[in-house]
């Protein structure tokens, strides 16, 4: 009894010391440039550069992915990017939608409550519950369309953001 | 020389040790969606299982035998691939992130996966040398990898198909996991 305590006591303490040699070793490579990177882009998790979120983005970049897929920071994260990597500051990728100067409205009148959208709005803009009518913080709303496609009845729209004078347009008649 | 290519191929295609012994079902059905994600958990796997054969096969016969605490070896060797799963963990981790990332929850989940532990205590129920352990693994390993790799393209393809609606999803793919295990039990004959 003693002796097979003690032996799998040893066996665990082992392996134990093994696994903390082996995690200093080898850090987990979070590495600071990859930080740097994620400090700089703009944080809406809007995937619209193809990868899952803001973090695996700048991932891709530190391994040499193009700085310049990210609609949402436009040409100002593409600058800043530029400087921080010494790379060439290169206009916003063709086949991406240019900076959305727009926000996410709900016509509340027509929303049934379903709240399919809350889960796919990746900064939290909309606020509701199930049954209950939703309405988007347009501070908070970047604008990235992920909320339009899980609407069943379409009543999301995008407008022109307010906020910015120089954005403003007119109303379409 | 021969004896080791026949525990070999025995490893792979007769004995296989999802479709004839049924161990390590879960990743079987659980990572065999897309083909991609079967052969990055399938690389893992392969890896965990050698070295956990390895690494039980010496504690076996070096540690619990002399002490006479063989009836420890399950919980031992449990321990043992725990430690060797965080540590492949750790490693991957730090050397490549992007396939850290690729193998993501599965990684921790070979922990679970019975077949490791099932070919530690097979490999001891066939009174297999050290080198014959090894063998035994990789073949094990090998069998593991190429009915993955088999069944994520069948099911791939599967998708494409019209079924009846009865049979989508979980029905069709258990379906087919029999049909394949029938047709890996036909190689026993080839064992003799």
């Amino acid at each position: 009894m003693l002796a097979a305590t003690l032996t799998l006591a040893l066996i665990g303490l082992t392996l134990g010391l093994m696994l903390s040699l082996a995690h200093r070793r080898w850090p987990p490579n979070e590495s600071e440039l990859v930080q740097a990177i994620d400090a700089r882009l703009p944080q809406t998790q809007c995937a619209q550069c193809g990868y899952p979120g803001c973090l695996p983005y700048a991932r891709a970049i530190a391994n040499g992915e193009a700085i310049n897929k990210c609609p949402p920071g436009g040409d100002e994260t593409i600058n800043a990017l530029a400087r921080l990597l010494g790379r060439e500051a290169l206009p916003l990728d063709g086949s991406l939608k240019p900076a959305p100067n727009q926000v996410a409205v709900i016509d509340e009148s027509r929303c049934i409550g379903c709240a399919r959208c809350l889960p796919a709005c990746p900064v939290d803009a909309i606020v509701g519950a199930p049954r209950q009518m939703h309405t988007v913080i347009e501070a908070q709303c970047t604008g990235c369309e992920l909320c339009l496609p899980p609407c069943p009845v379409d009543c999301i729209e995008l407008v022109p953001t307010t906020q910015l004078s120089e954005a403003w347009t007119w109303p379409k008649p | 020389m021969l004896d080791l290519l026949l525990l070999l191929i025995g490893a792979i295609l007769i004995n296989n040790f999802v479709l004839v012994q049924f161990l390590g079902l879960c990743p079987f059905t659980g990572v065999s969606r897309s083909f991609e994600n079967a052969v990055a958990m399938s690389t893992a796997t392969a890896f965990v299982l050698t070295l956990a054969a390895a690494v039980s096969h010496v504690l076996y016969h070096a540690v619990l035998v002399p002490l006479d605490l063989a009836y420890l070896r399950i919980i031992a060797f449990i321990v043992v691939i725990a430690a060797l799963v965080q540590l492949t963990e750790l490693y991957v981790r730090a050397t490549s992130p992007v396939l850290y990332q690729a193998l993501g929850i599965y990684l921790p989940l070979i922990t679970t996966n019975c077949a490791v532990l099932g070919l530690a205590l097979l490999a001891l129920n066939l009174e297999l040398s050290f080198v014959a352990t090894l063998v035994y693994a990789c073949g094990a390993a090998l069998g593991f990898s190429l009915v993955l790799a088999l069944f994520a393209a069948l099911r791939e393809q599967l998708v494409e198909e019209r079924l009846p609606r009865a049979f989508r999803g979980a029905p069709i793919t258990l379906i087919t996991a029999g049909l394949m295990s029938l047709g890996f039990m036909g190689f026993q004959g080839m064992g003799g």
